[in-house]
């Protein structure tokens, strides 16, 4: 059997026996990325595959993520490694530094490798918007993987990957790790360090990773969450061993199913597989009541202020003055930048720093950025009073299965509802884990399910999807593990 | 909703957008922004607004100087420096507005 379809535990037992190699293991990675088969699908989840050189450090041996190849989305800084989210604008620079997730990978005695695709700057549903091309989905290249982490979801749902980090700022974790049948997690606001993250939003940013399963989920997030000074918005506070929270029994435990998300209009397919979870939950002990967030139809609008907003200030320093593109012909500073990210940036891109800019301009901000953020106040609060009947929030994913390349790219609202269920959890900045639900009956594509939890309940999230996951055997029928 | 100027927000963005783009952006922006027009029917009297999801005011830390990255290192990824310093067009004499 090819190693890449291990998971990290499976891995490390191998490791233990002294039946596997390093060496080996990248090497069977790397004949999978290149397979004819792969090349004819034109998945394309990584950047550069060819040029990055595996990184590693000497670490203890018996440190759970020993010798596990993580992939890394192209947002997220390697040292000495082309980073470029996506984007002209940024083609040639080089990080001079490693993102603290990254320290801490290799220190766990992981090996990074691979740069995944994504869109542009993550602004996107779809991974359709990157400088290199689309990513497409490994369940059907005739679809999405989703976005904005679609090159981070299609890896591992691939086996191109053992596991990879992703960043997620409105669900771009999630949906895509929900499109393409694999485990995403999106954790609290605070609990991964940001640092070498480059911004995008950053009052929603969060880094997280995309796995084939819940184990593998949970070691991940331990080894990347925690306090870290150099992110003056990680929260210092200590991180639980999550592997105690597998396999502990979920007798008892409030669900709450928000009545706002199955009102009518829900896709048959997804109101059947949210449906069936609540049954199986059931049969596992847990209580399901319906609860209300009455302010859920307003995410979308929120986020679309907030995030923008922030955008807009964040991409400010992409002016050619410091790093990437520049157009060097322009005569003055001024057109210098404005050429420079007039070419630099793709539409997408532009057309958020235009709404930004224009909802914090002089005379709209009101009505528009401190409107929003005072809705995103009740969206907070709607979750805190849920939090106060219910354990946890099952929901969808996604309002629908992966959709079709160029489906949505003409209509950007269109593209920016497949967010809908996930967007949310980022604007109250608790923990939500995608994880494989069901399959679409015509189609066979993956239906994710969604649970959020109280802020820093991580773990509880891992208790209660692990349960689902050892019930149920979406994983193993999407060919997860074997 | 009143129409935006879109060319002066471009501007404000430090932005050069072709007449094409103008075009094509005036649409999609009118949509976005009568679909977030949605808000108004939000009533928010009273209601703090919510920047950040933790409740952090400021982190401080102490005021002691710590080893950094060299600047020849971070000039690497330059477009254009001179010595140690970045090297942009002429700023003094731009009287192009």
């Amino acid at each position: 059997m090819s190693l890449s379809k291990l998971t990290t535990y499976q891995l490390a037992e191998l490791y233990q026996k002294n039946t596997l190699t390093q060496k080996d293991l990248l090497a069977d990675l790397s004949s999978a990325i290149q397979s004819k088969d792969r090349d004819k699908r034109q998945i394309r989840a990584y950047v550069n595959f060819d040029s990055m050189q595996p990184r590693h450090r000497k670490a203890d041996k018996g440190s759970k993520l020993w010798g596990v190849p993580v992939a890394v989305k192209d947002n997220i800084c390697v040292e000495g490694e082309e980073t470029t989210c996506g984007s002209k604008i940024l083609k040639g620079f080089i990080s001079p530094y490693n993102a603290t997730v990254i320290e801490k990978l290799l220190n766990a005695g992981a090996i990074i490798y691979g740069r995944t695709n994504q869109d542009e700057f993550a602004f996107g549903s779809s991974c359709e918007t990157s400088c290199y091309g689309p990513t497409r989905n490994p369940r059907d290249p005739q679809r999405v993987p989703g976005g904005s982490s679609g090159g981070s979801a299609a890896c591992v749902a691939d086996h191109t990957a053992i596991a990879s980090l992703g960043s997620d700022t409105g669900g771009s974790i999630r949906q895509p790790a929900s499109f393409c049948g694999v485990v995403g997690m999106k954790p609290t606001y605070g609990r991964v360090s940001r640092y070498g993250l480059i911004a995008f939003a950053s009052s929603l940013d969060q880094i997280g990773p995309i796995t084939k399963d819940v184990k593998d989920n949970a070691l991940l997030l331990q080894a990347i969450a925690g306090y870290d000074p150099k992110d003056s918005t990680s929260a210092n506070l200590p991180v639980p061993d999550y592997l105690n929270f597998l396999g502990k029994d979920i007798k008892g435990m409030k669900v709450g199913i928000p009545k706002e998300y199955i009102q009518s209009g829900l896709n048959a397919d997804v109101k059947n597989s949210l449906d069936h979870a609540v049954k199986i939950l059931e049969s596992l002990g847990a209580k399901s009541q319906q609860i209300s967030l009455p302010h859920t139809s307003h995410a979308v609008n929120v986020y679309y202020i907030v995030a923008p907003s922030e955008a807009s200030s964040n991409l400010a320093r992409f002016d050619g003055v410091r790093f990437g593109f520049r157009d060097k012909s322009a005569p003055s500073l001024l057109e210098m930048y404005e050429n420079t990210r007039g070419q630099g940036f793709g539409a997408e891109v532009k057309r958020r720093i235009i709404l930004g800019t224009y909802s914090l301009s002089s005379g709209y901000y009101d009505a528009y950025y401190l409107k929003a953020m005072k809705v995103r106040t009740k969206i907070k609060n709607d979750f805190d009073e849920a939090f106060k009947k219910v354990d946890v929030i099952l929901t969808p994913t996604t309002p629908s299965a992966a959709f079709r390349l160029g489906e949505k790219t003409t209509n950007p609202l269109e593209m920016y509802l497949s967010d809908i269920f996930t967007i949310s959890a980022n604007l109250a900045g608790i923990p939500a884990i995608s994880l494989p639900g069901g399959l679409a009956p015509d189609t066979q594509l993956p239906l994710g399910l969604q649970l959020l939890g109280r802020p820093f309940e991580e773990g509880q999230l891992y208790q209660i999807a692990y349960a689902f996951e050892q019930a149920t055997d979406f994983h193993k029928k999407l060919g997860n593990v074997s | 909703m009143s129409s935006i100027d879109l060319k002066h927000i471009a501007r404000l963005s430090r932005l050069h957008l072709t007449e094409q783009e103008l075009k094509f952006f005036e649409t999609q922006v009118a949509q976005i922004l009568s679909f977030v027009d949605k808000l108004k029917e939000v009533n928010v009297e009273g209601v703090e607004p919510t920047s950040h999801p933790l409740s952090l005011s400021n982190v401080f830390r102490d005021d002691e100087g710590k080893p950094s990255i060299p600047i020849e290192e971070f000039l690497k990824n330059a477009p254009r420096a001179r010595g140690r310093f970045f090297e942009v067009p002429k700023i003094i004499e731009d009287k192009s507005r």
